[in-house]
This record gives structure tokens, C-alpha cells and sequence, in this order.
């Protein structure tokens, strides 16, 4: 089914619709440009922030004395040595004022005696995190953000937009094309600046804690149009994502709340307590950092003291119920309906694929390597290093939302003539428009096997022979897919979406594995069982881009030794 | 014997021109009818059409069906061992099988 390309022009074109988009949008149109806001889903519901249980990290010094430089401090220890620090001194000094514009905005912020409350988290020196109850700190700056778009003028709204490619012209990004989901046809965007906002990449894993729409599509973007990645190992695992019994309507990173306000015991199957045995005595409080969290439970799986479902114990049962009800009220009733009494009963947890360090190379005005493009949030990569620090996320969502909208304003208005050519507009169209009959393979299932084959091959605990099978896996898989969609391309094409989809997922799986196959060493989320030590060589990012159908890694330290030699 | 559920689907592109369609699939308690449909998708038929993004949090509002006749996010309604009939929101525009078109106005693209 052939359809004329739909089109747009704006000044900048913000692509994904999370806190960082919303934000980076907010801020371009206040600037005076006309703002396109793109999202897959709908505007302002799918992605990572409307995700987000409880903590915001922020220097806030409500109620404990803080400064930015001792967040700072706390956000490079958890990076293990390689956060981009320009990035992470960013996110550190201008939180508070996001968090503050934030609270102006109505997001109601958790408060006590008119203080805003703030919690303390694993891995930082002094309580710093700002929330909303109950387990409601996404959905508030979800709808907060919402809401300031919608008062913005300039703005104007776009959902059920599948970006496909951005566009190029003479080097420079102009826009993206797009596959228009309510209709089936191909849409050209031309933009004076692109602000790629798509957050990460935990849909590539099976077990994961982010919306169906997080499948690396701006790092797969940005390589497609010759801009570089850094960090891609780097794969936070949320250590105690929930694992039974089956529980619907929450989100499986439900717990952390829980353990922050009051502890928790995790336990092996002997009722025991095990994070002493790999260095971390928690003694009922929640200290456990995530990359040892993760890997902690993962070794006590593998010596065979696991939950029957192949996680651990997490235990409230030593909890008052008035303690249960006065720090989670409603979500306690939530559980009961799900057959859960915390009284009773421990529930199992395991690591879930949670957040993505790494991400497209760009500086602190959010300018990448290719002009016209910017990034914002967690598709920037490099703030956290190796490993972020727990309440970072949505911070940096902000911090570098705004930022990339004020950047990308400024360079819009710099641009006298808008785009109204690129060089693969043709090419994109074609794609999208591919008039093929539906071939005899299932997108869906394909979809399967790569996340089965990155959760157990490329996930929390790697190795040289797990690595190499998944990449043959994804070499299959790429084979598979071939050159051109399947499907009719009418309206919600579920074929053709999955096979977008898959070419943007199978380019990012192969990226993270040979990321994670030259790093010899364990570091934060890199976990190798065949280098089990940080190794003093390793203290340095890897760069990716792709030439031809290629992967390029520069960074490590033979590549360095190679260029001093 | 293991359990199934027997889900009746609404397919097509019209809503004035589609077909029922039955799926048997495995059932285990606690599973959510999303669960069910993702289970078609993947082992029986990848071209169901189905929209969802936030999967199990009841976060992003978009996996609203009919189940029964009764309108319900697929995402909280519980799988149940019988038959169950699943059909597009009726008071809106039908785009596919069980999408409809469920984003306000001022938020859909068009040139």
C-alpha cells in the first residue's frame, strides 16, 4: 500500500515525549521557537519518567545541609571512575533549579512541617532525595510536565509517531522520517534542530522495568547518521526487580520505596541474609549499591540458594503492619489484591534490566557531534559512568532537557533558511513505504528471542562464550530480518512496527555486546566472570560508530596504545 | 492438565467488516489478559494488532479493550480460565483489530 509522504516544517523537532523531551521542549518554545513534540505513544505516557517509583537526587539541602559538589562527589564514586564530568557536574549544579521549577509547577513534591522531605539513598553521603507519594513520582512529573507543555504556547503535539531515520543534508541533521502509526504512511519532518529524547534501551532485555517504547531507538538513530555512542556496556541492572508472585498494575521496581523507607531484609532460600558474603552487610537498612545488589544476588542464584522462580527473598515480615499501612497506605491494599500480605509473607525479586548509562557522545550544551542534532537524558551517555547513582535519572532528565532545549533554540534561530531537502529523504520514504507482501516470519517472536538472548547472554554477569553466542544470535536474527519490512503498511501495521523496531533493537544488542566483549575487565554494570577484577588499564570510555554495516570501538586501552606507539 | 483460556478477538480494519477470531492459550493464575495477547503475538499470530507501552504499571492508559462488553485496561483485567471476548472500544474510531484511536485531537498528526 503506496501513500504520499505526509510533511512538517518546525524549528526544532523534539523526538520522544518523557521528562527530558517535555522539558527540552518547554524550554525551546520558551525561547520563541515552534516546537514539534514527537512520541511513538502517546504524548507524555510511554517511556522511562512515568515509570519512576520514588527518588529524585537533588542538592536541595531541605532539611539536612547539602551542596551540589558533595552529590557530585557521590554521583563519580558510583561511576567508578568513568563519568564525563562536565555531564555529572551539570546534572549536579542545575538540579535544584529544575527540581524548585518543578515544585512551582505543582508536582507536590512530599513534604513535612512545609519542608520538602528527602530520603536517603544507597551510595549517597546524606539524605537527598525528593519524592512523591505513594510510589507516585513519575505519574506526578509525567502529568506536571504535561501540563506546562500544554500552557506553552508553540508547542504543538504529535503522537504514534515511529522515527525512522533522522535526516541528513550535507552533513548536517535536518528533521526525521517517520512512519505515521495512525495511518500506515510515510512522514518527512524538516527541523532547523533535532533534539533526540527516546531515554534508553531496557526493552532489548526480557525482564525489565521501562515502557515497551524503550528499545534504544535515538542511540540507533544517531549511528545511522554517523554520530558516535559512548558507554554502551554499561547496562544498569535494578537488583531487586519483583519476580512473583505474578503481581499486575505495578511497576516491577515497586520495591525500592519499600526498602528505603524501611529497610527490608533480602534472604537467600535458607532464610538467611547474603549481601555480608560479597561485602556488603546491610543490617536491615538499605545500603546495597546496584551493580553489587545485582551481582550479589545473581552469584547466590547460580550456588544454587535461590526462590523457586530463580531470584531471592525480600522480606517485610519483621515490619509493624501500622508501619506497612502509615508508609504506603493505598499500595497496601493494592497488594492485597494481588493475593500479598507483606506481614505474611516474603516476595521474590531478581535483577531487571533498569537504565542505560551509556548513550549518544554530546557535550554539556547538549550538542552532539553532528550539527543541527542534540541530545537529552538518558540517550546522552557518559554522566554515570559505569554505574548511576540510585535518584539520578530523573534529574538528569530535567537538567538536560532543558538544556538541550535552550541549545537547540539557539541554534535554530541562528539558521536564516529552514531545511526543505535531505539527502536520504528519498531513500527513508521508500522504507516506510515499502510495498512488499507479508513475508512468513514472526516479528513478535524474533522480538523474544533477542531479549532472551541479551538477559541471558548479555546481561548482569558476562563472559567471553556468553557474549560470542549472543552475537551469533543477533547475526541470525539480522539475516532474518533482511533489507526491507514485512506487512500491508496500512494503519497499525504490526509487522511493519515490530520490523522498525527490530532493525533499530539488533543494531543496539550488537553494539552493546561488542561493547561489553572488548571491556576485559569488571566494572559497575559490567560484570565479566572471565575478569572478575576492575583492571587500572580500563579507566576509560569506548566510543562506537558504525562505517558501513561496520561497528568501529576506539577508547580502550589497545586502541590507545596503538595510537602512542 | 494445564489450564487455557479461550480468547475471542475482534479483527479488521472496518469496523462495519471484521471477523471473530479464537485463540486458545496457556493460563497460569495471577496472569493478566495483556499476558494473553502478547502470547498470540508471539506464538500464534504477530499481525494481532495491540497497544500497549507500559506492559504491567497501569502507567500509560493506552491498552484500553472491551472485555465482555465491559471497557477495561487489558493490563489489570485478570486472565481467566473461560471464554473471553475482546473487542475495540466501541465509541472510538477503529484504527485495527483492537486499536482504536484513543489520543485526544490536539495530539494527532496531520499535515
Amino acid at each position: 500500500m503506496n501513500q504520499e509522504p505526509m510533511r512538517a516544517e518546525t524549528d526544532v523537532l523534539v523526538i520522544g515525549s518523557g521528562a527530558a523531551g517535555m522539558y527540552a521542549a518547554i524550554e525551546a518554545a520558551r525561547s520563541g521557537c515552534q516546537v514539534l513534540l514527537a512520541d511513538r505513544s502517546l504524548i507524555g505516557r510511554g517511556g522511562a519518567t512515568v515509570m519512576a517509583q520514588m527518588t529524585v537526587a537533588v542538592a536541595l539541602g531541605s532539611e539536612t545541609a547539602d551542596h551540589w559538589s558533595y552529590h557530585y562527589s557521590d554521583t563519580l564514586a558510583a561511576g567508578r571512575g568513568l563519568c564525563n564530568e562536565p555531564l555529572a557536574q551539570l546534572l549536579c549544579e542545575e538540579g535544584p533549579e529544575c527540581i524548585r521549577a518543578m515544585d512551582d509547577w505543582g508536582v507536590g513534591w512530599a513534604r513535612k512541617d512545609g519542608r520538602i522531605t528527602q530520603a536517603m539513598a544507597p551510595g549517597h553521603d546524606r539524605p537527598r532525595c525528593v519524592y512523591v507519594d505513594f510510589l507516585n513520582t513519575g505519574p506526578a512529573v509525567s502529568k506536571t510536565l504535561r501540563t506546562a507543555v500544554n500552557k506553552s504556547g508553540g508547542i504543538r503535539k504529535a503522537g504514534e509517531l515511529c522515527i525512522v531515520d533522522l535526516l541528513r543534508n550535507n552533513g548536517a541533521i535536518v528533521g526525521a522520517a517517520a512512519l505515521h502509526l495512525g495511518s500506515g504512511a510515510p512522514v518527512i519532518l524538516y527541523a532547523k534542530a533535532t533534539i533526540v529524547a527516546t531515554g534508553g534501551l531496557t526493552r532489548l532485555y526480557r525482564r525489565n522495568s521501562a515502557s515497551a517504547n524503550m528499545g534504544g531507538d535515538g542511540y540507533a538513530l544517531a549511528l545511522r547518521a554517523g554520530a558516535s555512542l559512548v558507554d554502551m556496556e554499561f547496562v544498569q541492572f535494578f537488583p531487586i526487580g519483583h519476580l512473583a508472585p505474578r503481581l499486575i498494575g505495578m511497576d516491577p521496581i515497586m520495591w525500592d520505596p519499600f526498602r528505603y523507607k524501611l529497610g527490608g531484609r533480602l534472604l537467600n532460600n535458607r532464610m538467611e541474609e547474603f549481601t555480608q558474603r560479597y561485602g556488603v552487610a546491610e543490617d536491615g537498612k538499605y545500603v546495597i549499591t546496584r551493580d553489587l545488589g545485582s551481582y550479589a544476588i545473581l552469584k547466590e542464584v547460580e550456588a544454587g540458594r535461590g526462590s523457586p522462580h530463580g531470584g531471592v527473598y525480600l522480606s517485610f515480615q519483621h515490619c509493624p503492619e501500622n508501619a506497612l499501612r502509615e508508609s504506603f497506605g493505598p499500595v497496601i491494599d493494592r497488594l492485597a489484591a494481588n493475593g500479598i500480605d507483606l506481614t505474611k509473607m516474603p516476595i521474590e525479586v531478581a535483577p531487571i534490566a533498569h537504565y542505560h548509562m551509556g548513550g549518544i557522545v554530546a557535550d554539556a550544551q547538549m550538542q552532539t557531534e553532528l550539527s543541527g542534532l542534540f541530545a537529552a537524558g538518558e540517550a546522552v551517555g557518559g554522566a554515570n559512568g559505569a554505574n548511576r547513582l540510585s535518584g539520578n535519572a530523573i534529574t538528569e532528565a530535567l537538567v538536560f532537557g532543558r538544556r538541550a532545549g535552550r541549545t537547540a533554540a539557539d541554534y535554530a534561530k541562528r539558521l536564516r533558511t529552514p531545511p526543505d531537502h535531505a539527502d536520504n529523504a528519498h531513500t527513508a520514504i521508500a522504507l516506510i513505504a515499502t510495498d512488499a507482501p507479508t513475508r512468513n516470519f514472526n516479528t513478535a517472536e524474533m522480538l523474544q528471542t533477542l531479549q532472551k538472548t541479551m538477559q541471558d547472554h548479555v546481561g548482569a554477569l558476562r563472559s567471553e562464550a556468553k557474549i560470542i553466542a549472543a552475537l551469533d544470535s543477533i547475526g541470525r536474527l539480522i539475516n532474518e530480518l533482511g533489507d526491507t519490512p514485512p506487512g500491508d503498511g496500512n494503519r497499525f501495521d504490526m509487522q511493519r512496527i515490530d520490523w522498525f523496531d527490530l532493525r533499530n533493537m539488533l543494531l543496539v544488542a550488537r553494539v552493546v555486546a561488542e561493547a561489553a566483549l572488548a571491556r576485559t575487565e569488571t566494572r559497575g554494570a559490567q560484570q565479566r566472570e572471565d575478569y572478575p577484577r576492575l583492571s587500572p588499564d580500563w579507566a576509560c570510555s569506548q566510543t562506537v560508530r558504525l562505517r558501513g554495516a561496520c561497528i568501529e570501538l576506539s577508547g580502550g586501552p589497545r586502541a590507545l596504545a596503538e595510537t602512542t606507539s | 492438565m494445564n489450564e487455557s483460556a479461550t480468547l475471542k478477538i475482534w479483527r479488521g480494519l472496518d469496523a462495519n467488516d471484521g471477523r471473530w477470531e479464537i485463540h486458545e492459550v496457556p493460563f497460569e493464575a495471577g496472569q493478566s489478559v495483556l499476558d494473553g495477547l502478547r502470547w498470540i503475538r508471539a506464538n500464534r499470530d504477530p499481525t494481532l494488532a495491540i497497544r500497549f507501552s507500559c506492559i504491567n504499571a497501569n502507567a500509560c492508559k493506552e491498552c484500553m479493550v472491551e472485555l465482555d462488553g465491559k471497557t477495561v485496561y487489558a493490563c489489570t483485567a485478570r486472565l481467566q480460565p473461560r471464554e473471553m471476548t475482546l473487542a475495540p472500544l466501541s465509541n472510538k474510531k477503529l484504527l485495527r483489530d483492537l486499536v482504536t484511536e484513543i489520543a485526544p485531537p490536539t495530539e494527532r498528526f496531520t499535515d
